[in-house]
């Protein structure tokens, strides 16, 4: 197997390099970092020897010549005892990670990628485990074992295995049903591969994160079960070194502290360190908002009105109920710097019109939907320009926004389903939206969208409306979106690729509606989609957009009949190569 | 159609166990064959079973009853070593360009992953043929998934599917996440590639364009079975069945006076059974 050299060492990197940039990431890494050295290097730095006693330094205060932290009740310097102790912990993090992980991990991978019957077994067997009170096994085995510290450890990462189990075999019944586990097997790999070149990376993140808080539980079993005396009291550790300052607190208060400051502090470091990781490992998911402050400096910078070119009178007629001028939306992008992906975009839509704004991905054509609605993203900045309903300008008054969207501007949005609440009834969800928006009653609400759900084509509403959205199919879903839609009589409506998830036959269907409503309403459209289909269809006008701007506008007829620009001709000839044109 | 087809479906049944031990069949019966260098396609809405189909022939979904066979030998379950062996005849192309490639691995570990399993040496310089013959710059090899759009992404899957020079390429909705434009480029290179290589496609789409443009023969799937099959200009511009003639209807097409026309055939036909819908 060939294994790319730049692959995941760099990867490997770019994750240490921002674990260590934030502060509590390199703070709580230097801490462990001392531990492990001085576990290391304590035969030579310690100042003694972990038994060696010096009956001046009994219970001798801290900063004592020679015995900076004290000595104990024997006259030991309190100091080299934990430096030596510090080897013990080390070494008891080690089994109790090598046994967890090794039982935890492997049991976890074949359970969740072959599930089957070892799946059931071994989802018995760590549910058992679980269950079991880990200390009091510890200390019956100490009736075996004797006082044993490496077998209590390695028996507390057998107890403490099910955590890895459930955590790895969740995250794999996820991965075994992605796509690209069925292409390599599709491809011929073997299972062992399979696991051990898509599995694995995927739990590997989780599992590191968890090895963090694991650590930090195997450090605080193996100071608990050493401070209830059932570690070797030759031997020097923390929880000895604890037990032995404890039975002397009377004598010698501080001595206490230092192992139980070293302890606590040690198990911090670990969980924050988890925290931590989990930031960092699993950040790339998270957006990139600006802080307040770089937000305006942005906005400042992008001021010199370098918006693009010329600026249609507003209110060129009458009729128009929504215009949009010089609108300009950015992102930030990486690096620190803003991508600005809408160059001061204009359009008017007048009174029972449906616009159609066509482009490909990523051409800006739903940015322009969110910000008439005023439902961008946070993170995304408005350089400028104004969405204008009637003359008020939505965007720069957020209270306005409020009191239009909904009841002056509505939504159909692309993902029916998702934008039903799955907890609560279709009825439920369109009488809160109703009432939400107006001053019916609960009566009155429910007969106003009994006669919308049957107005947009369901033929029971009584019954629909006791549904749940999983229970419906995605047209009726849909159908059941436009009709929360149209139910405060709004004036414009905002369709973002209300289709593109729908069948064709029910795709059509919701145009024929979409259609209609528009038609006895009077109701003005902006409909958002990449299917020059359904423009052909619905709309009134279209403006295509590429990268941001606003290439071509034209009524529908025109442009199909003639298109000016190259690019208007490249979508309609890619459009038209994939089309059944004769009937 | 020759004697022996390359890949033949007989009376195939697919059923998944449902809620409170009741039975879902998803596949009721459906045969076919497809020749060595032909597109044969399966077109149908959501829940027609398309996709079921293709991971029946995969062996990523259950065969209930039936056979599936490849030139003369039955490939429907089979064990885990035959069907491995199978990867070098039989391969696949994903509807989902960005869940289908492993965004921790290079394009060029993609790429020689189904080499090294078949044990073929010299991966790399075959990755610069793939890469090459996908229209695919040679740095690719070095980069990451996510580096790429999706358009750009489907090339590799594609050029993944064909490292091992496969007789069948089941491509699953290959083209319905993608632009307009890059599907039509991507369309073109499907084409390009069965010119050259003589690959068969088994594609699967739920727009019946698409299908008509790279299709030597369309089968038309409706709730598990096959309502409809012949030589592809005849299902789409002339469709026998009922169910072929509402999909025809409802696609609808870049021009308004067309789409007006067909607007209201669509209406005109459906006018008879409106009550029946939803």
């Amino acid at each position: 197997m060939t294994v790319d050299p730049a692959a995941s060492p760099s990867t490997r990197r770019r994750v240490f390099r921002r674990l260590l940039r934030s502060p509590q990431g390199a703070l709580c890494l230097a801490w462990l970092a001392l531990i492990v050295l001085v576990a290391a290097t304590s035969p030579w730095l310690a100042p003694s020897g972990p038994t060696v006693a010096d009956l001046d330094a009994a219970n001798a205060p801290p900063l004592t010549p020679g015995h900076l932290l004290g000595g104990d009740s024997a006259g030991r310097d309190i100091l080299s005892r934990l430096m030596w102790g510090s080897r013990q912990t080390v070494l008891a993090c080690v089994i109790v990670l090598a046994v967890s992980i090794a039982v935890g991990v492997a049991s976890g991978l074949v359970a969740g990628f072959y599930r089957g019957r070892f799946e059931g077994a071994a989802g018995f067997v760590s549910d058992v485990v679980m269950s079991l009170p880990g200390i009091v096994l510890l200390i019956a085995l100490y009736a075996l074992t004797g006082p044993n510290i490496p077998a209590a450890m390695a028996v507390f990462g057998l107890l403490i295995a099910p955590t890895y189990y459930r955590l790895v075999r969740n995250v794999v019944l996820g991965v075994r049903n992605e796509l690209y586990v069925d292409a390599a097997r599709v491809a011929g790999l073997s299972d062992l591969r399979i696991v051990g070149r898509h599995v694995l990376w995927a739990v590997r993140a989780p599992v590191i994160i968890q090895s963090s808080f694991v650590l930090a539980a195997g450090i605080g079993i193996e100071a608990g079960v050493s401070f209830l005396g059932l570690g070797d009291p030759a031997g020097a550790s923390w929880g000895i070194v604890l037990q032995n300052s404890f039975n002397g607190i009377y004598n010698n208060r501080w001595a206490v502290v230092w192992p139980a400051l070293v302890i606590s502090v040690t198990i911090l470091a670990l969980v924050l360190l988890g925290n931590a990781l989990s930031d960092v490992l699993q950040s790339s998911a998270r957006s990139r908002t600006l802080s307040p402050r770089r937000r305006r400096a942005a906005q400042e910078a992008a001021q010199p009105g370098d918006a693009a070119g010329e600026s249609i009178p507003v209110g060129s007629s009458d009729d128009v109920v929504l215009s949009v001028r010089g609108l300009r939306i950015a992102y930030p992008a990486a690096g620190g710097e803003v991508r600005e992906v809408v160059h001061g975009v204009d359009l008017d839509v007048r009174r029972g019109e449906i616009h159609g704004l066509v482009g490909e991905s990523g051409s800006g054509k739903s940015q322009i939907a969110f910000a008439t609605l005023g439902i961008l993203p946070r993170e995304a900045l408005i350089f400028g320009g104004s969405v204008l309903l009637d003359g008020d300008d939505l965007l720069a008054d957020p209270a306005k926004m409020r009191a239009a969207r909904g009841r002056r501007i509505a939504y159909v949005p692309q993902e029916p389903m998702s934008n039903l609440d799955p907890s609560f009834t279709i009825g439920k969800q369109l009488m809160y939206g109703l009432r939400a928006v107006t001053r019916l009653d609960s009566r009155q609400a429910r007969g106003r969208v009994v006669e919308l759900l049957t107005r947009v084509g369901i033929s029971d509403p009584e019954r629909v409306m006791r549904l749940y959205p999983h229970e419906i199919s995605g047209g009726m879903a849909q159908r059941v979106l436009i009709c929360g839609a149209v139910a405060a009589d709004p004036d414009v409506i905002v369709a973002d690729e209300p289709t593109t998830a729908l069948d064709v036959t029910v795709q059509a269907e919701v145009l024929e509606l979409l259609r209609e409503l528009s038609r006895e309403r009077g109701l003005a459209m902006i409909l958002v989609t990449h299917n020059l289909g359904v423009v052909a269809d619905l709309c009134d006008v279209v403006s295509v957009m590429k990268d941001g701007d606003i290439v071509e506008r034209a009524e529908v007829d025109d442009l199909f009949r003639s298109p000016r620009e190259a690019y208007t001709k490249e979508l309609l000839s890619s459009s038209r190569s994939v089309e059944l044109m004769e009937i | 159609m020759t004697p022996q087809p390359l890949l033949r479906v007989q009376d195939l049944v697919v059923r998944f166990p449902g809620r409170r031990k009741t039975v879902t069949t998803v596949i009721d019966g459906v045969s076919f064959d497809l020749a060595a260098g032909e597109t044969l396609s399966l077109v149908g809405e959501s829940g027609s079973g398309k996709t079921t189909i293709g991971r029946a022939i995969l062996g990523l979904a259950p065969v209930s009853a039936g056979t599936v066979t490849f030139r003369g030998a039955t490939i429907s379950n089979i064990d885990r070593t035959r069907r491995r062996k199978l990867a070098r005849d039989v391969q696949v192309v994903f509807q989902d360009p960005y869940s289908s490639l492993n965004p921790a691995m290079t394009v060029g570990d993609i790429l020689v992953e189904p080499l090294t399993a078949a044990g073929v040496t010299g991966g790399r310089e075959r990755v610069r043929e793939l890469l090459d013959a996908v229209g695919l710059p040679a740095d690719a090899a070095t980069r990451y998934p996510r580096e790429f759009s999706g358009g750009q992404r489907q090339r590799v899957a594609i050029a993944r599917a064909l490292a091992l020079d496969p007789a069948v390429i089941i491509c699953d909705e290959p083209t319905s996440a993608l632009d307009v434009t890059t599907q039509a480029r991507v369309l073109a290179l499907f084409k390009e590639i069965q010119r050259t290589t003589g690959v068969a496609y088994l594609f699967i789409s739920h727009d019946l364009g698409v299908v008509n443009d790279i299709s030597d023969r369309i089968a038309v799937l409706h709730r598990g079975t096959i309502v409809e099959l012949g030589e592809a200009h005849q299902v789409a511009a002339a469709p026998r069945h009922d169910y072929t003639r509402r999909l025809q209807m409802a696609a609808p097409v870049a021009d308004p006076r067309k789409q007006r026309e067909r607007r209201e055939l669509r209406l005109a036909l459906l006018a008879p059974h409106t009550s029946t819908k939803e």
